[in-house]
């Protein structure tokens, strides 16, 4: 369980529902530790690794639960466990870098040895040195595991959670967040890339940008700069559950590889057109899925997002830092059975996502700009009313309505 | 002499292409950036993670000059971000050859990151590798592969490095 909360946090909702939020959550320092405890280490599925990431026994990868270190490691039976980083001796780092192959766990402090199920197996000098010194008789070895948390995996996401009483998985994600899940990870899936980028915000700033599908072409304007706008046929928003989890989707006309509209409607422009591409080959696209979903950006409480932009498909994982920073991992993915062509589609297409992304770069710094605004303005409040007031799914996607379900899932887990 | 061997005049010469490089880019001259490129010349940004593991995938992937062209036409005209310039400062070039004329390049890079607001920070080192060619008596860049040391950008990257 996690530590029971005394004092409610000093936080001050202007309304019951979600279309006010008060800037001080997010320069808090101690509601920043009450959301480690009680979300991230409390009852929520939180993603730490693709199992293709670890594939042979002795793999592993370091990540967060929140802020919390962990290792994610594949035991000799194939099962992945994931313990906290931290031997049970004098508190080290286990395992200090972001990925390899070990038999086991050695601290490098004290050389406290560990197996691939965070079960303390050896203590250096345990019975002393000829038979001097040592630890007291009564010392447990059994006693000192490692921090483990549960683990289930869900078409290769890899999840984990540090509570007994978290509800399965796909329960946590329900029928229609799980459906999405399986729909991307319908076949063998294959890395292309990982980075990362510094986000210096709060990290809710950054879940607040992925679920707002009403600043899409307003705060981005590569598209309609250069007159890339297509018609949109249909699109809305689901807000899943308590609200915690959202899917944003539409279904726009795809540019076939053989040659798109745009270089067609080119011809007709004057060469090298201040407002338009030279090579707009980074925007040839095929349809991907037969429900003919072009975007989809999928949230779930309280930090993992799965990205579809036209074939560009990532995992995008927030791990927060302190009150006021936090770090944006992404894995770029696509199928074992791409085609060369469709790989050579994929690779144009990564560069508009990403820290460097043409349509998104704005994202890194967005957040910072709310940081900034608000430094000495927490009395103050955020409005959300865009769609509505309520938490309700969505016919259009110029709507925040999938903010408003992550505030009523957060006031609801968080007890504010 | 070695087949292999480098005269010095063309090491100087790639090292003034480089220096010419740094130059367009600090000094804002983003427009006069892609011309240091052959028509069908690469520019890649990768991380040494991605490119050591031999993943392609990285933050900017561009095949021609074009794309260049249309990177900094999408910067001027497009993207938003907080003003701000670069300054490189390069090692030396270490300089063979390749096939066709093609002259090898791997040249070691600093880039601070200079806000409005004065703050001046480090914000990529990695390395150069390049293919140089040399067309109508002019050296330029058949492929520039930049390896980032690291894996994570701050904020956004959105002046070629």
């Amino acid at each position: 369980m996690p530590e029971a909360i005394k004092e409610p946090a000093q936080i001050k909702w202007p309304t019951d529902d979600a279309s006010r939020i008060p800037f001080s959550v997010f320069t808090d320092p101690d509601l920043y530790d009450r959301e480690q405890k009680t979300l991230f280490r409390g009852p929520t599925w939180n993603f730490v690794a693709m199992d293709i990431e670890i594939p042979k026994t002795g793999d592993y990868k370091t990540t967060f639960i929140g802020d919390t270190p962990v290792i994610v490691v594949r035991d000799e039976e194939g099962h992945i466990n994931c313990f906290v980083n931290r031997c049970a001796h004098r508190g080290a780092t286990l395992a200090y870098d972001q990925c390899g192959n070990k038999k086991d766990f050695t601290c490098v402090y004290h050389n406290w040895r560990y197996d691939l199920g965070g079960k303390l197996k050896s203590v250096a000098f345990q019975f002393g040195v000829n038979k001097v010194g040592g630890m007291p008789k009564d010392f447990k070895i059994c006693d000192h595991n490692l921090t483990k948390a549960r683990v289930e995996v869900y078409h290769g996401l890899v999840f984990a959670t540090f509570l007994e009483e978290t509800p399965p998985l796909e329960t946590y994600l329900g029928e229609r967040m799980s459906k999405h899940i399986a729909r991307v990870f319908n076949r063998p899936v294959k890395i292309l890339g990982f980075y990362s980028q510094t986000l210096h915000s709060n990290w809710k700033l950054y879940m607040e940008n992925v679920k707002d599908s009403y600043h899409a072409s307003l705060l981005h304007t590569f598209f309609s700069t250069f007159k890339l706008n297509r018609l949109t046929m249909e699109g809305g928003v689901q807000v899943e559950g308590d609200g915690g989890h959202h899917l944003s989707w539409s279904k726009r006309g795809t540019d076939s590889a053989a040659g798109s509209e745009y270089e067609k409607a080119g011809e007709l422009r004057a060469q090298s057109s201040d407002f338009s591409l030279d090579d707009p080959s980074l925007i040839k696209s095929w349809l991907e899925y037969e429900d003919g979903i072009t975007h989809a950006i999928q949230s779930i409480f309280p930090t993992f997002v799965l990205q579809q932009i036209q074939n560009s498909l990532a995992i995008r994982l927030l791990i927060p830092r302190s009150v006021n920073k936090s770090e944006l991992y992404w894995i770029i993915f696509g199928y074992e059975d791409d085609t060369p062509e469709q790989y050579d589609m994929r690779l144009r297409q990564s560069n508009l996502i990403g820290p460097a992304g043409l349509v998104s770069l704005e994202d890194g710094m967005i957040g910072n700009f709310i940081q900034r605004g608000i430094r000495r303005e927490t009395d103050q409040s955020a409005v959300i009313e865009m769609g509505g007031r309520a938490v309700e799914d969505q016919q259009s996607r110029v709507s925040e309505a999938a903010i408003r379900g992550f505030w009523q899932s957060y006031r609801n887990r968080m007890a504010i | 002499m070695k087949p292999n061997t480098i005269n010095p005049e063309v090491l100087q010469r790639v090292e003034l292409l480089q220096m010419d490089y740094a130059n367009r880019i600090d000094d804002e001259r983003y427009e006069e950036w892609p011309a240091l490129f052959t028509e069908q010349g690469t520019y890649k940004v990768i991380s040494r993670d991605n490119h050591r593991k031999g993943m392609p995938f990285g933050f900017i992937y561009c095949d021609n000059r074009r794309m260049l062209r249309d990177r900094i036409l999408s910067m001027r005209r497009a993207n938003i971000f907080e003003p701000h310039t670069y300054r490189h400062l390069l090692s030396r070039t270490s300089l063979s050859c390749g096939e066709n004329g093609e002259f090898l390049a791997r040249t070691s890079y600093m880039v601070a990151r200079i806000m409005q607001d004065g703050a001046q920070e480090l914000f990529s080192t990695g390395t150069y590798v390049d293919r140089i060619v040399e067309e109508n008596g002019e050296l330029l860049f058949k492929e520039k592969l930049v390896i980032t040391d690291s894996s994570c950008i701050d904020v956004l990257l959105v002046i070629p490095l």
